[in-house]
């Protein structure tokens, strides 16, 4: 990358600059999440038509899929912030991959839960060791383990740098957890819905699918946006309360 | 409406999970700026201006 994109990327490392500007858009993002995430789940739920084979289990789908996005587009956005911060020592991008973390680790425990609820009443099992499933199970790990990994250090940096390491390592199940459905004869469906073709599900069924998966996505971004601003003015708390120690040490 | 109890227990962790996050989000933003605004001296000036 050009050496102008590296300090266009540092402009946005400024604390202050990034609390006036995630404070301005915090509201409006937050605001817009919930509003797409009621409509979207309250015509999933009352206003779109049972699956002719499924039954209204086929309503699971309007909360198991835009978790299941998020469970894997999360850890993309790890990963992104992990080439930031090990190659432009970005420090906001270690904030932010230390607060995607449990967010992202959450919608893949709600992703794996949801598809069990739903796995239970159509393939009379609540786990199988399927390749989409146990792709699935292996992403929540790493998330885990990057939870862990990125607190294990008495030095902050050395915990960001080995946490980055691990999520970059971890990207290559993303394409694993893609097309696990397409390598492996496996018991989870493939995708209805894909970026070269037109998508296989009713209209009536998409919709409110797309308005719950852009308002679950939208509510991801707000809340890791609200963790990082949150994790900004607690690393200027601990600064200031370690200068006025080391000025004042009978303090 | 078949498969009530499955479908309630699925919006009852989708809705949960992320307001739990939210919730404990905005708490910390709470409690890290009424901390920073005791103890930071550029926020103390502003505010005595």
């Amino acid at each position: 990358m050009a050496p102008s994109s590296g300090r266009s990327l540092h402009r946005f490392a400024n604390p202050g600059r990034f609390l006036r500007l995630s404070g301005a858009v915090l509201p409006w993002l937050s605001a817009a999440a919930v509003a797409l995430i009621a409509l979207g789940l309250g015509w999933g739920l009352f206003f779109s038509p049972a699956d002719w084979q499924q039954g209204d289990a086929v309503r699971i789908i309007y909360v198991h899929v835009p978790s299941a996005w998020l469970a894997s587009s999360g850890y993309f956005a790890l990963a992104a912030c992990s080439v930031l911060s090990l190659v432009w020592r970005h420090p906001l991008a270690d904030l932010a991959a230390v607060e995607i973390g449990p967010v992202g680790a959450g919608f893949t425990a709600v992703c794996l839960a949801t598809g069990s609820l739903w796995g239970k009443p159509m393939w009379g099992a609540w786990w199988v060791w399927d390749a989409r499933l146990t792709s699935v199970l292996v992403l929540f790990f790493l998330y885990m383990g990057h939870v862990a990994l990125v607190r294990a250090f008495d030095d902050p940096t050395r915990g960001h740098r080995a946490g980055a390491i691990l999520a970059l390592v971890g990207v290559v199940n993303l394409p694993i957890i893609k097309f696990s459905v397409d390598w492996w004869n496996t018991l989870h469906q493939p995708a209805s819905i894909g970026l070269t073709s037109a998508p296989t599900m009713y209209f009536g069924m998409l919709w409110p699918l797309l308005l719950t998966a852009f308002g679950y996505t939208l509510a991801f971004a707000a809340i890791v946006l609200a963790r990082t601003r949150a994790a900004v003015m607690e690393r200027r708390i601990r600064g200031l309360l370690m200068a006025r120690a080391a000025s004042d040490p009978s303090a | 409406m078949t498969h009530l109890p499955f479908i309630a227990a699925a919006y009852a962790l989708a809705i949960g999970v992320p307001l739990a996050f939210a919730v404990n989000a905005a708490w910390r933003m709470r409690a890290a700026t009424r901390r920073l605004a005791a103890i930071d001296p550029r926020r103390q000036r502003a505010g005595a201006a």
